[in-house]
């Protein structure tokens, strides 16, 4: 690996990191802030900046001046851990999501991805699954008979649910016949009769449902947000944080919403994948942005589906929430998987 | 609305709702649609609210011709429930024969209860729609008469108010 290369890995490392985390999980707070107003016949924070933009960084500022709490007794390295652990998982998810095809710049072949790696989805199922001790270490460690509950209850639900989603992505990687990200997404480029675009989402209605649901209990959004269920637990496994310990966490509530919804339109909505476009007869660069373009706006309606979503239903009851988990959604899937086989056994 | 008010039973619901998805859209749509619709927020400082006729804002002394209906009888003082009213009475040379020759208002204990105003005979105090009251200080907080004063064109439509509720 010659100096340029690491160098343009390097870039691509800063540009993901300042898009998800300073412009997408700061931008989201606030989407979700003003959306929420919005809704309730408000306004929402508009003061700071034009419609509010800087926001989420004033709040920030303040976070970061704000005295750093810990608990007597709490574990203090624990407790120091766990929001590093939220953060850190949230963002390198995103190492593997191909945000774009392979684009030209100063004579090189740049692939729109940080990590091209051949195990993708396992890595994804794998880093997903390690989110989850960030939140019930955050429990644990705090001291606190409520942050308890919520770390536990954020336990049980992510195994719950882990079981869902990766079944019902085993449709995806069966039609597709790969685990890497870019080649689902090149998969995906292709067209029925010429007409529809071949994203999994109409190949794999059932299993796109089942993952949907199954992301929204990942990221501890409502209706699943159990974890910190405000009414029963006050706050849940964030209870005890205080400053930016806890700002991080917030932080990576929405990376992780980012993130999720960008793996679902990697994974069912075509990734960067505009139909039609490759009739028109641009020139690659512009294609290739017109591609990242297409890719962020899929992500933004998504991540505007979730917040829309937290305003209008309410909170599942916990032993709803796993009946839901291991009695519906487990059993869809593995139908999903099964009929996925049958079709592609006979019928291809 | 047509099963408000009904006990809804699990068995009672068809299949399509107990996957909840198309409730879980019919609520969506709601929400949505309130996305788009005007908002009820009042920009404060730009935006002010302007009180109706029945609003209880600080109390002020009305001034008619030039000079303060007020007697100095002092029942404003006597009905005050915080004690927030200091009045001194004076004589003077006009028909109504006393005038307050310090009449003193303490913004820090006033309940905005409008007693005060309820129990002066000569309609002299009267409560105005003014509610921006900020202080620095106690002492700032002591309204004397320079404060109270309002004449009776800016306090038309309370007295009015007050003479048809009379």
């Amino acid at each position: 690996m010659d100096l340029i290369s690491i160098l343009i890995l390097l870039a691509k490392i800063l540009i993901i990191m300042f898009g998800v985390l300073v412009l997408g999980a700061a931008m989201a707070v606030l989407a979700e802030r003003r959306v929420s107003g919005f809704i309730q016949e408000r306004l929402g924070p508009n003061r700071v900046g034009p419609c509010g933009i800087l926001q989420p960084f004033a709040d920030v500022a303040k976070l970061m001046m704000k005295e750093d709490i810990v608990p007597s007794k709490a574990n203090r390295f624990i407790h120091d851990l766990a929001p590093i652990i939220s953060i850190s998982v949230a963002l390198s998810t995103f190492a593997i999501i191909p945000f774009g095809n392979t684009i030209e710049l100063f004579g090189r072949q740049i692939k729109l991805i940080i990590a091209d790696v051949d195990i993708g989805i396992l890595y994804l199922l794998a880093l997903t699954s390690i989110g989850v001790y960030g939140v019930s270490l955050a429990g644990w460690s705090s001291n606190n008979k409520y942050s308890l509950l919520g770390g536990l209850r954020s336990s049980a639900q992510l195994i719950s649910y882990e079981l869902s989603m990766g079944l019902s992505l085993i449709g995806v990687i069966m039609i597709c016949g790969t685990l890497r990200l870019d080649q689902i997404v090149l998969h995906q480029t292709e067209y029925f009769w010429g007409v529809i675009p071949k994203w999994n989402i109409f190949l794999q209605p059932l299993g796109f449902i089942t993952f949907l649901i199954a992301s929204f209990a990942e990221t501890n959004r409502l209706p699943f947000d159990l974890p910190e269920a405000e009414p029963e637990l006050v706050g849940g496994y964030h209870t005890e944080y205080t400053g930016m310990k806890f700002g991080l966490f917030f932080l990576a509530e929405y990376a992780n919403v980012i993130t999720s919804s960008a793996v679902t339109v990697t994974l069912f909505l075509g990734g960067w994948h505009l139909p039609f476009i490759e009739h028109l007869g641009l020139s690659p660069l512009v294609l290739s942005l017109l591609q990242i373009l297409t890719f962020l706006t899929k992500v933004i309606l998504l991540v505007l589906f979730f917040i829309i979503v937290r305003w209008t239903i309410p909170r599942f009851r916990y032993d709803q929430l796993m009946r839901i988990g291991w009695k519906v959604m487990l059993p869809i899937a593995i139908v999903n998987f099964l009929i996925t086989g049958i079709v592609m056994l006979f019928l291809l | 609305m047509s099963s408000y008010g009904k006990i809804i039973r699990k068995k009672d619901l068809s299949i399509l709702q107990k996957t909840y998805i198309p409730e879980i859209l019919k609520g969506l749509r709601i929400t949505i649609r309130q996305m788009f619709r005007p908002t009820f927020t009042s920009q404060f400082p730009e935006e002010r609210f302007k009180p109706d006729s029945s609003f209880r804002g600080r109390p002020v002394l009305v001034v008619e011709n030039g000079v303060e209906r007020c007697v100095a009888c002092g029942l404003c003082a006597r009905v005050c429930p915080a004690l927030a009213i200091e009045v001194q009475a004076a004589e003077t040379e006009l028909e109504k024969e006393r005038y307050p020759l310090k009449f003193e208002i303490n913004m820090v204990r006033c309940i905005f209860c409008g007693f005060c105003e309820e129990v002066c005979p000569e309609e002299a105090i009267v409560m105005s729609d003014e509610y921006l009251l900020v202080f620095s200080s106690q002492e700032e907080a002591l309204f004397g008469k320079e404060k109270l004063l309002k004449s009776t064109e800016d306090l038309k439509e309370r007295l009015e108010f007050l003479r048809s509720h009379r």
